[in-house]
């Protein structure tokens, strides 16, 4: 099965205490952030305590899949925490301000280098790419399909606003880039995450929000607190009508299939292989998820 | 490794661990920890293992651990030694 | 006597001579003096605590006790022992129904011999520290809050004095703790010590009317009463224990233990509840809320330190009654003054096995936290991990065994320290007592009831064993060593029935 993401828990690379315990919240991705989580005269600290956090099998148990945000590679930090966290053996690195295809290629470059250097295996260490200028949001596609690494694209708010001259607010000012990151992460085959929602303490503002890009097709989100977890995933779990609508279609699909029949249809509506298909994945999902609780 | 100036990394939060480290002659390591009954054997351990690891065989090396899990005391131990030996080019393989 | 009184008495006591032992009548006020003048007003009223306790002929080797309603803002039990002190009286027991941080205070009285002896529930701060490390000649004796008047009915706690702090008295001795300056609400624990104490005297900050009501403490029981500046200041009865979390890991540990309330088959109409006063089981009662409007359900009642987020349920209609023997904020203490169906008991009343009837014995669920739980589910709430008292017994083991349903929750690891080890430092509570443990990493049903596993398996909670909850402790912290201690015995640890569960031994440096 395809590993599903729908959270990604940001934490900071320098506080130890998260670091060892954030696990227990059982997101999809757990992001290690060494980028603007940590200030400069600590990049050198969180760089290790991340690295050696890595080492810690709980996240494999877990199913968690780690991530690294590093510092752009053209910080003097970035090839540094590169080096520490591809050998640590992090599952994913994301880089952030990608503008062009060239930045993922230059940090693919680096990644197969240390990968070689350090005995890993070569492809092993997933990318993502993070996109927060207009450059990059227009480059989209390109960025997308720049490498076979690329597990995903996600959409950062806070560098493209202020690129693009306007500040957060209802939406609206993310409308475009929205659609474009995510339109490009389907061209590529790969998942797309949203923007964080920065006030942890609006539920009903967050899962406003979640219902948007649900329906738009995003994975999933990218998190900076604990507590918006549960409530994502269960905003992402199917509701129990739509499993049981799902076993019907699954079972009218397979009774057809048995009795040879060419077209399918349930209650008077025909039933065709997208239809199936998508079936298939609710039931998957509810299994993976549970069914959405009403809170 | 050679220390060559006071260092210090980490912090005194809890689950966190405050490492000092001075030049000196011969190695000298004072751990204090909230968790000493229980775990300061093992804490001396990593950090015997983190000092050896780094080849330091000179220094004074002061602890305050707030209930840090190893994998923390090693990164603390290892920023503030590098910090104190100025030491830019990082050999990995001894670090992970 | 009249010269006819007296011929009718020698008549009575020659044809009845095994009268011989009454009393010929004097005059109407022979027992009441202060009838014959205006002191009938004032004669229980003291100018100080001293006079009081002169009265009262305080001597040493007394029993003297005190409740801790204003927890960690108590003004009264430091006060009280200080006078005493001045007074040179040695060797006296303290029994107070428990003891805070704010008592360190006592440790000069403790070396100077005023104080030799202690029953109590807990002990935090320097006052448990210095105890642990053999401050005492005698071990502390630790009992749960039922326990306290088992041990009071045994006559093992005698008490000759109860000082007791209430908000406000009248001149005949009715008290409360909802109204006046500094209240404190439920008086659960002093109302037990006003019962069989063999000489009460009150404590308060205003004397007002006669007659004081709503009476928790009546005047029948009360010999003294003293005006004093301030009993406690109710802004710290909060402070450590009750508070409001928005820790994401605690407020997940709460919604397990919602989620294991919800599946568990305890979760019914007029189903009946205890949260205690740790920060993920007060939580646990915010989440409750929706799941009872989803199921249409309400609680008869909900007992115990009663907390504001207990009140919010009650006042929204969907806890009837609340019995209340602490108040842990002042929004219960408030609550109680007012809401006619928030309803003051006693400890007697809450928890004493001894009592004719408890109301823990009607509880279906508790949700009670640890310092420790060992892998047969026994649990310490009173010692560190590194052998240091730093807790309380309180209504523990009492709700654990009337409940129906025993959660325990607590994070499975505090910095490095494990919760979940082989076996308890101090064992408090047994583990047959216990039923299912909520950790952030998982929950643990007690094998002695699979059926309650069954149903939170089917409802897909994180079930694990407890052994499988160690392994994962330990395998992050690494195995914990053993702590060493001394031989000399500091503690007696108390069971709710008034048997000894087990010591706590001076921690060795």
């Amino acid at each position: 099965m395809k590993k599903i993401r729908r959270s990604m828990l940001f934490l900071p690379g320098a506080n130890a205490a998260m670091l060892s315990t954030s696990f227990v919240y059982k997101p999809d991705s757990i992001m290690f952030d060494l980028e603007d989580a940590v200030s400069i005269k600590e990049k050198d600290s969180a760089r290790l305590l991340v690295a050696q956090t890595l080492l810690l099998p709980v996240y494999r148990e877990h199913g968690i899949e780690t991530v690294v945000r590093i510092n752009a590679l053209n910080t003097p930090f970035g090839l540094k925490d590169l080096e520490a966290v591809v050998r640590a053996g992090v599952d994913v690195v994301r880089l952030p301000m990608t503008n062009s295809a060239e930045d993922i290629h230059e940090l693919e470059a680096h990644v197969e280098r240390i990968e070689k250097e350090c005995g890993r295996e070569v492809g092993s260490t997933k990318l993502m790419a993070a996109i927060e200028s207009a450059l990059g949001v227009v480059n989209a596609v390109s960025i997308a399909k720049a490498s076979p690494r690329l597990i995903g694209i996600a959409l950062a708010a806070f560098d493209y606003l202020v690129d693009m001259q306007t500040e957060r607010g209802d939406g609206t000012e993310l409308f475009y880039a929205r659609c474009a990151v995510l339109h490009a992460a389907r061209v590529a085959g790969i998942d797309a995450f949203d923007v964080v929602y920065s006030n942890v303490n609006d539920d009903e503002g967050f899962l406003k929000e979640v219902s948007l890009i649900k329906k738009l097709g995003y994975n999933g989100k990218s998190l900076i607190n604990p507590r918006q977890i549960e409530l994502l995933h269960n905003a992402y779990a199917p509701t129990a009508a739509e499993v049981e609508n799902a076993q019907k279609v699954v079972e009218a699909a397979e009774e057809g299939e048995r009795k040879g029949l060419g077209v399918i249809s349930l209650n008077g509506k025909m039933i065709d292989a997208p239809i199936i298909a998508r079936a298939r994945k609710v039931i998957e999902l509810a299994k993976y998820s549970g069914v959405r609780k009403e809170f | 490794m050679k220390i060559k100036k006071d260092a210090m990394a980490g912090t005194l939060e809890s689950s966190d661990l405050l490492v000092k480290v001075s030049p000196n002659t011969g190695i000298e390591i004072v751990i204090n920890s909230d968790v000493n009954k229980q775990f300061g054997d093992q804490i001396r351990t990593v950090v015997d293992q983190t000092l050896n690891d780094l080849n330091v065989t000179d220094g004074l090396i002061i602890i305050d651990d707030k209930g840090a899990l190893d994998c923390a005391i090693k990164a603390r131990v290892q920023c503030a030694v590098l910090r104190g030996a100025e030491e830019e080019n990082l050999d990995w393989s001894k670090l992970l | 006597m009249t010269t006819s009184l007296n011929k009718k008495i020698d008549d009575l006591l020659r044809q009845h001579p095994d009268l011989k032992n009454i009393t010929p009548f004097v005059d109407a006020n022979a027992t009441t003096p202060y009838l014959k003048d205006e002191s009938k007003y004032t004669r229980k009223l003291c100018d100080s605590i001293e006079q009081a306790i002169k009265k009262c002929e305080l001597r040493d080797g007394m029993t003297i006790s005190f409740h801790h309603a204003f927890r960690e803002g108590d003004k009264v039990i430091n006060k009280v022992v200080e006078t005493i002190s001045n007074l040179g009286i040695k060797n006296l027991t303290l029994a107070s129904s428990s003891l805070l941080s704010c008592n360190s205070a006592l440790i000069p009285h403790i070396e100077a011999g005023v104080i030799t002896k202690i029953y109590t529930s807990g002990l935090r701060g320097k006052l448990a520290d210095a105890i642990s490390h053999g401050l005492m000649e005698n071990p502390v004796h630790i009992h749960s809050h039922g326990g306290r008047v088992k041990l009071i009915q045994s006559g093992e706690i005698n008490i000759d004095i109860a000082f007791l702090a209430v908000s406000t008295a009248d001149e005949q001795g009715n008290a409360n703790g909802v109204s006046g300056k500094s209240q404190c609400g439920a008086l659960g624990y002093a109302m037990v010590d006003a019962q069989f104490a063999k000489k009460v005297v009150l404590l308060t900050e205003d004397i007002v009317g006669y007659p004081n009501h709503p009476a928790s403490i009546r005047q029948d029981q009360v010999d003294y009463i003293v005006k004093v500046d301030e009993v406690g200041d109710p802004t710290k009865i909060s402070v450590g224990a009750a508070r409001i979390t928005s820790n994401p890991r605690e407020l997940m540990i709460a919604r397990y233990a919602a989620d294991v309330i919800e599946y568990s088959g305890y979760f019914k109409d007029g189903f009946s509840i205890q949260t205690g006063s740790g920060a993920s089981s007060t939580a646990a009662t915010r989440f409750l809320e929706n799941r009872m409007r989803a199921k249409n359900i309400t609680a008869s009642f909900a007992l115990g330190g009663i907390t504001a987020s207990i009140v919010d349920l009650h006042e929204k209609g969907l806890v009837k009654r609340l019995l209340d023997t602490q108040s842990f904020d002042g929004t219960a203490g408030q609550s109680l003054g007012k809401n006619r169906d928030h309803i003051e008991v006693s400890t007697n009343v809450y928890a004493n096995p001894a009592s004719k009837g408890a109301s823990v014995d009607e509880l279906d669920i508790v949700i009670l936290s640890a310092l420790e739980i060992d892998l047969d589910y026994n649990v310490n709430v009173l010692t560190g991990s590194d052998g240091v008292m730093r807790g309380a017994s309180g209504g523990h083991c009492d709700t654990a065994a009337g409940a129906n349903l025993t959660i325990i929750v607590a994070p499975l690891i505090r910095s490095r320290i494990p919760t979940v080890i082989k076996k308890v430092t101090t064992l408090v509570t047994p583990g047959e007592s216990v039923d299912v443990l909520v950790t952030d990493h998982g929950i643990a049903v007690n094998p002695n009831r699979p059926e309650i596993a069954e149903r939170l398996k089917a409802a897909n909670l994180p079930i694990m064993t407890i052994e499988e909850l160690y392994q994962r402790a330990v395998s992050l912290t690494g195995e914990p060593k053993p702590i060493e201690f001394e031989d000399k015995i500091v503690g007696v640890v108390h069971f709710r029935d008034g048997s000894v569960i087990d010591v706590v031994r001076q921690v060795k440096d």
